[in-house]
């Protein structure tokens, strides 16, 4: 059953920038996204939903062409994902930020050289001054400029999230995924990572789709929720519909 | 594990080990070329393993020396020792010793480094960075471990018979000429030649296995700890199984 509760403002007329239809992944037995759909529109805040192992992060890396799902289509940026080659998910991922879960920071290198990577690698075209004044734009952007020096080791939890989000942004990408970006942080912590996001979105005016299960994070930054249950959209809609929800299997998230 | 599930787990990962090998020498000449990382991997794997090489073998060639001297004293032909120590060491003692240094150094480091990688994520996130990871780690790597190895197995073998000649100097008197001279007129082609190129496929093989197990990484900590322990001992075999075939082909090609 699938309980449709009214979207937020934030989702009308817009422009869709990505579209899942009908998505399906399963691993052997365990099936963990079954006829999955979604639409996110320009500037949308979307927070999935969803209980540890329903398949939030496979979802999110289907979506970046990470994974390929079994059955179904992902349009990202007018970019068909599934069975693209590697120069198209290239292109794509250069307009599109990852957040991940375990921050992914290069334990080999310094901030610094973890902040230049990805434009070295997507913008070659870029001259030195131009990248450090990139670098240091998106650490004063994290509140860490200080930090350039430092090697990841050297920094604290919410620390090394911030700096994986200054990493994030120094491509100024157009659609930012974060896969659980305050798992591992206490809460006042886990709060200021969110208001960041939120600060960042209405800064850089990117489009979010946010993988969670901290209820904090989705009331800050979810303008709309998708309840991810069996591998389904099981609900839709803002944080105020949802929180009043009836329906048993939405309840168990906001209480 | 059971006896038929070992079997299937060996076979798997020998065809899983074969695929990663064919992506390899599929890949490494096709552009983007990782120019600047080769470098530094050739500094880490080479330059880096220079100092335990060199150790390990000055005391292989002195003691080597130093074991030999009362047996060939007890036949009388000590002076022969020079010429003896120098096949010994050219032709097997100095690449296999020198292999098996390098795979337990460089082999689990590869392993470790890589597989912590895949756990925590690094390998998506550089894809993501619009890199491609094998390129940028395997390839890299696996180059540089083949192309280090012959030139660490060339400096050793020559460490090793400097070893030597301090050993025939322990208790008795030959200059350093006369020892190098009965070193190189027994030595021929035919010694040399064998050596080197087997250490390019132990190199090669060293390289492969630790990104290979590293690249399958899985289960946290305690899989990165597997990945690097299973490097070292895979690899470690595969330098002897290397050597074996190198011995028989170097014998039906006539250069033994």
């Amino acid at each position: 059953m699938e309980a449709n509760v009214v979207p937020g403002p934030a989702t009308r007329e817009a422009q869709p920038v990505l579209v899942i239809d009908k998505l399906f992944k399963a691993f052997g037995d365990n099936r963990v996204l079954s006829g999955f759909n979604l639409t996110v529109k320009r500037g949308e805040s979307v927070v999935v939903l969803g209980k540890s192992g329903s398949g939030k992060s496979v979802l999110i890396k289907c979506i970046i062409g990470l994974m390929q799902p079994d059955k179904g289509s992902i349009e990202l940026l007018g970019t068909v994902i599934c069975g693209a080659g590697e120069a198209t998910l290239d292109k794509i991922r250069a307009r599109v930020g990852f957040l991940f879960q375990s921050n992914a920071l290069y334990d080999s290198m310094t901030v610094e050289e973890n902040l230049e990577f990805p434009l070295r690698r997507h913008w070659m075209q870029l001259s030195q001054p131009q990248i450090e004044e990139r670098v240091l734009a998106a650490l004063s952007d994290v509140g860490l400029a200080h930090t350039l020096k430092m090697m990841p080791a050297d920094l604290s939890g919410g620390m090394k999230k911030r700096i994986a989000l200054a990493r994030t942004l120094i491509l100024k990408p157009e659609v930012i995924l974060y896969d659980e970006p305050t798992t591992g942080l206490d809460p006042i912590t886990g709060r200021e990572i969110t208001n960041l996001m939120m600060d960042i979105q209405a800064k850089y005016n990117t489009t979010s789709l946010i993988i969670s299960h901290d209820i904090n994070c989705v009331k800050i930054a979810g303008h709309r929720i998708i309840v991810l249950i069996d591998g389904k959209c099981y609900a839709d809609g803002d944080y105020a519909a949802l929180s009043r929800s009836t329906d048993a299997k939405v309840k168990q998230f906001f209480q | 594990m059971q006896r038929s599930t070992r079997i299937s787990f060996f076979l798997e990962e020998t065809g899983e080990l074969g695929r990663f090998t064919w992506r390899f020498l599929t890949q490494w000449y096709r552009p983007r070329y990782e120019v600047a990382e080769f470098i530094r991997q050739c500094f880490i794997i080479g330059y880096r393993s220079l100092g335990l090489v060199g150790l390990t073998a000055f005391i292989m060639g002195l003691v080597l020396t130093m074991q030999l001297r009362p047996s060939m004293e007890e036949y009388g032909i000590a002076a022969q020792i020079p010429a003896i120590v120098s096949i010994a060491i050219i032709r097997e003692i100095g690449p296999v010793i020198t292999a098996l240094i390098f795979a337990g150094k460089i082999g689990s480091s590869i392993g470790a480094e890589i597989g912590s990688m895949k756990v925590t994520e690094q390998i998506d996130a550089m894809e993501v960075s619009g890199t491609n990871p094998f390129k940028y780690l395997v390839v890299t790597r696996i180059a540089a471990a083949t192309l280090m190895l012959p030139v660490l197995v060339m400096l050793g073998d020559a460490i090793s018979l400097y070893g030597s000649y301090l050993g025939v100097n322990i208790s008795g008197t030959t200059s350093f000429a006369l020892f190098f001279r009965q070193v190189f007129e027994i030595l021929s082609f035919s010694d040399v030649l064998p050596a080197y190129i087997k250490s390019y496929f132990f190199g090669f093989a060293v390289g492969t296995v630790g990104c290979f197990k590293g690249y399958r990484s899985s289960k946290g900590t305690e899989g990165v700890g597997h990945s690097a322990n299973s490097a070292v001992v895979v690899a470690s075999l595969m330098i002897f199984v290397i050597d074996l075939l190198a011995v028989q082909v170097a014998d039906v090609l006539g250069l033994n």
